[in-house]
């Protein structure tokens, strides 16, 4: 079975063969497979829209080559289904949602695939139960929160039976509950199986994913789990990427000479290394006690 | 919202009524047959008759009347005038003459004449308020394009004009939303809306007009995209989760109308005649 997601060597310029020529993405070669959950960073220009919209044929390589469940984008009679394989939530939910009634929001894709009305119906019954807005269905959408319109928008998507959720900085202008609550809806359809590919400037969102992967300057900087990605500061510094709060803190107090292991991202480890620090420091007091 | 109590375009009253339940091409094809009785009608006996069916249809609906009324209030200023005019420069020559100042007279056949013509004005609003109060805009669009369907194969596009018609409904409040908030920005930057003669007030809409228009082709452009990325390609392969059904209910409605409408039209003194 091929790779669900595959770039190979991709380059994009914007404006090509013009003055104001841009190169985007510059030799991107990445794999995704089937189940992952992964993190996009990078800064403001890094290219991490251009790659998203790469990822479903919305934008089609200069150069390269992008393979979606074997299919290349560039395979025009594909396009339909690979569009519908790598479903694509946006940042601004108000900008995404079509129809003036959530329920017809969400039956929007199926009915676009051209499915029988039943199917449909069963479709949006489900996709709005994973998303938790069932009780919402008859709501006009402009009267929900951030937060439950992006819920809506990826019932919407999840309605079309996606392999791969890809959320373009679908949580930037949300506030910390609508943030909450899209992650959590992510993690939980990761779990059932969904492959997740979240791009995302919030750090402490990218600590939460299984792999990291860190755009600069459109070229894959780093690529990995989020412990080896947040231990490299200085580079991380270099692309003008603010660490996270815990392994800041853990990096912070390192500096300052406290013998604290690497890889630490979160409260509980931060809390674990200190305590152990701390009891060893006693022991080693105790010990030196005795001997004076 | 301040400015939504304005709009009053397409709003709808949910109700478990009847009327409601119709299919919207029944209640689209009947309106247009009300509309066409309302400019047929010749005397007062007929509006009389059609306001009792008028009132029946808001009873079954269950909507308010008040609601229905405060509909009016847009065309308050168009009646007047069309009240004013008919009375004093209908051109009906002679008659009873109901005061007279210089010039200006007012007879009698003219003030009936320019009441008539006020409250087919009034009918008319009342006509279609009742459709838009009945009928949700998913459903009013979803009917336009089943009606429309068979004229595509004429180069209609009917596909493309409900989802305009959507996609504007969709967007109305989100953009009233966005002007209250530009204009409120502005306002706190100094800027007056409500004060000034009607060049200076339009002129101070500019700052307002412009970052709404840049942002509505913004949003624009996103939706293109979100709507590209949800495998939209135009009608074509396009199902619907809700197929329109005709039901028994729909002829009968149609029915009724049609018959009550031709009743509309019999002249006053061949009801004389009739009832005699």
């Amino acid at each position: 079975m091929p790779p669900l997601i595959e770039t190979r060597n991709l380059r994009h310029v914007y404006h090509a063969g013009t003055a104001d020529a841009v190169m985007a993405l510059d030799g991107i070669s990445l794999t995704v497979d089937r189940g992952e959950f992964v993190a996009i960073v990078g800064g403001n220009g890094s290219g991490k829209s251009t790659l998203a919209k790469h990822l479903n044929a919305l934008l089609l390589p200069t150069e390269g080559e992008v393979f979606v469940d074997g299919m290349n984008t560039r395979d025009r009679g594909a396009l339909w289904e690979i569009r519908q394989r790598v479903g694509m939530i946006f940042q601004n939910p108000d900008n995404q949602l079509v129809a003036t009634v959530v329920e017809e929001d969400v039956a929007f894709g199926p009915e676009n695939l051209g499915l029988p009305a039943a199917e449909i119906v069963a479709r949006v019954d489900e996709a709005l139960r994973v998303v938790e807005m069932a009780e919402y269905r008859q709501h006009e959408p402009h009267l929900l929160s951030g937060g439950q319109k992006q819920r809506v928008a990826i019932a919407g998507i999840l309605a079309m039976r996606p392999q791969c959720l890809l959320l373009d900085e679908a949580t930037t202008m949300l506030d910390p509950q609508g943030q909450r609550e899209v992650m959590e809806t992510i993690q939980r359809l990761n779990r059932d199986g969904v492959t997740v590919i979240h791009i995302t400037h919030a750090m402490e969102e990218a600590v939460q994913c299984p792999r990291v992967i860190v755009l600069a300057d459109g070229r894959v900087a780093l690529d990995g789990p989020p412990a080896e990605v947040f231990s490299r500061v200085e580079e991380l510094e270099r692309f003008r990427l603010v660490l996270p709060p815990i392994p800041a803190l853990a990096h912070r107090l390192r500096r300052d000479g406290l013998p604290i292991p690497e890889g630490i991202l979160h409260v509980e480890e931060l809390a674990g290394a200190l305590t152990r620090l701390v009891a060893e420091g006693a022991g080693r007091g105790r010990a030196g006690d005795g001997t004076h | 919202m301040e400015l939504t109590r304005y709009v009053t375009i397409g709003q709808y009253i949910p109700r478990e009524s009847p009327v409601h339940r119709l299919d919207p091409r029944s209640k689209i094809a009947a309106v247009t047959v009300l509309t066409v009785a309302v400019f047929v009608v010749r005397d007062f006996s007929g509006y009389g008759l059609l306001t009792l069916f008028l009132l029946g249809v808001v009873l079954a609906s269950q909507i308010p009347l008040g609601y229905l009324l405060r509909g009016l209030r847009p065309v308050l200023f168009l009646l007047l005038m069309t009240l004013v005019l008919n009375v004093f420069f209908s051109g009906i020559q002679g008659g009873t003459v109901l005061f007279q100042l210089g010039p200006v007279v007012a007879t009698r056949e003219a003030v009936l004449r320019a009441v008539f013509i006020g409250y087919r004005l009034v009918a008319l609003v009342l006509v279609t308020s009742l459709l838009t109060f009945t009928t949700s805009p998913v459903q009013l669009t979803d009917g336009i394009e089943r009606i429309l369907r068979p004229f595509r194969r004429l180069g209609v596009p009917a596909h493309e004009l409900a989802m305009m018609m959507t996609i504007a409904l969709r967007f109305i409040p989100t953009l009233l939303e966005e002007t209250e908030k530009i204009m409120k920005a502005q306002m706190a930057r100094g800027a007056e809306f409500e004060h000034g003669n009607i060049l200076r007030r339009a002129r101070a809409l500019v700052p307002v007009l412009v970052p709404l228009f840049v942002s509505a082709f913004r949003r624009a452009d996103e939706l293109a995209l979100a709507m590209e990325a949800r495998c939209y390609r135009g009608g074509e392969h396009r199902t619907r989760m809700k197929e329109l059904r005709l039901a028994p209910r729909d002829a009968v409605a149609l029915a009724l109308t049609i018959a009550a409408s031709f009743v509309f039209t019999i002249p006053y003194p061949t009801w004389q005649a009739l009832l005699r």
